[in-house]
């Protein structure tokens, strides 16, 4: 594959473009296990939706 | 068709779609991304104006049309958080913004890298590409707000607002070429009279917009997902903290 004369700015824009895209991919699973692994972490200790109701909540 | 729609706005119910849904939407975006990019570079032949550096086209379009999608988007949402208190309106709203910056950001980028070798710039202030800055500092503005406030409901609402105020940018961003006399070129593919790009490189360009647009909806869904488990860690701590002090 040649690009001709302008081949950097083309290699350029495709790699700047996916390490955006790689970034993003990036920053939605390590997001995802961090919140996953906070949630099983109150869990483990006992603290659930069902179990630690709102004090103004009725019974 | 709508009562399906309204049960999945449910956080819950919402993330029980995603787990089921986000697979199919991974798979859909890598083959869309695999037929696009192989239309980019081994179909699309080379233009003749613009040579080889036309390829830039196939990612810098996309990001152009998605940044401005994004904020659209964003715009709907903000509506659902301020009229109707909608319980998703405001996680699509807060999870789109980076996204949106990103792709902005890109579309900046990959257009100035092709203007250094067509225009003979990477940046000049016209109308079009200072709209398109203006648009990528408008969301690193929102993501700020958001970061500056502790409580979720107020930020939301703070960010609805300003993201309405600044929708007021997607014309002018659109008809800026018509506007002005810009040295950015005017649209070729949205316009009346139908595209005015050949089929040889208007159907990688359709095609690389729709891989572009699956993997926004893809980030899109996993970011929501995530932002709802945070709040409910958020909603877990605090539970937690006024059990403790009432005890």
């Amino acid at each position: 594959m040649d690009f001709g004369p302008h081949a950097t700015f083309i290699i350029a824009a495709y790699a700047v473009a996916t390490a955006v895209v790689l970034t993003l991919i990036a920053w939605v699973i390590i997001d995802y296990r961090a919140q996953r692994r906070l949630l099983a972490e109150l869990e483990r200790r006992g603290i659930t939706r069902k179990s630690v109701a709102h004090p103004s909540t009725p019974p | 068709m709508a009562m399906p729609l309204i049960a999945y706005a449910n956080p819950s119910r919402f993330l029980a779609l995603t787990e089921r849904v986000l697979p199919w939407l991974v798979g859909a975006t890598a083959i869309a991304f695999g037929i696009g990019l192989y239309q980019a570079f081994w179909v699309a032949p080379e233009d003749y104006q613009q040579g080889e550096t036309v390829r830039i086209m196939f990612i810098h379009v996309p990001a152009a049309w998605l940044g401005m999608m994004c904020w659209t988007i964003m715009s709907v949402s903000a509506l659902g958080t301020l009229v109707w208190r909608h319980p998703l309106a405001d996680v699509a709203l807060k999870t789109a913004a980076p996204l949106g910056a990103a792709f902005t950001f890109v579309c900046l980028v990959t257009g100035s890298l092709w203007g250094r070798p067509m225009w003979g710039t990477y940046w000049v202030w016209d109308a079009r590409l200072t709209s398109v800055l203006v648009l990528f500092l408008m969301y690193l503005g929102l993501i700020a707000l958001w970061r500056t406030m502790e409580d979720p409901t107020r930020a939301g609402r703070a960010a609805a607002i300003l993201t309405l105020v600044g929708a007021v940018n997607l014309p002018i961003i659109k008809f800026s070429v018509e506007w002005w006399n810009t040295l950015h070129q005017k649209a070729s593919v949205l316009r009346l009279g139908g595209p005015s790009i050949d089929p040889a490189i208007l159907v990688p360009l359709l095609i690389m917009a729709m891989a572009f647009t699956l993997l926004f909806v893809t980030l899109h869904a996993a970011a929501m997902r995530n932002e709802i488990l945070r709040r409910r860690v958020r909603t877990l701590r605090l539970r937690q903290a006024q059990a403790a002090q009432g005890a």
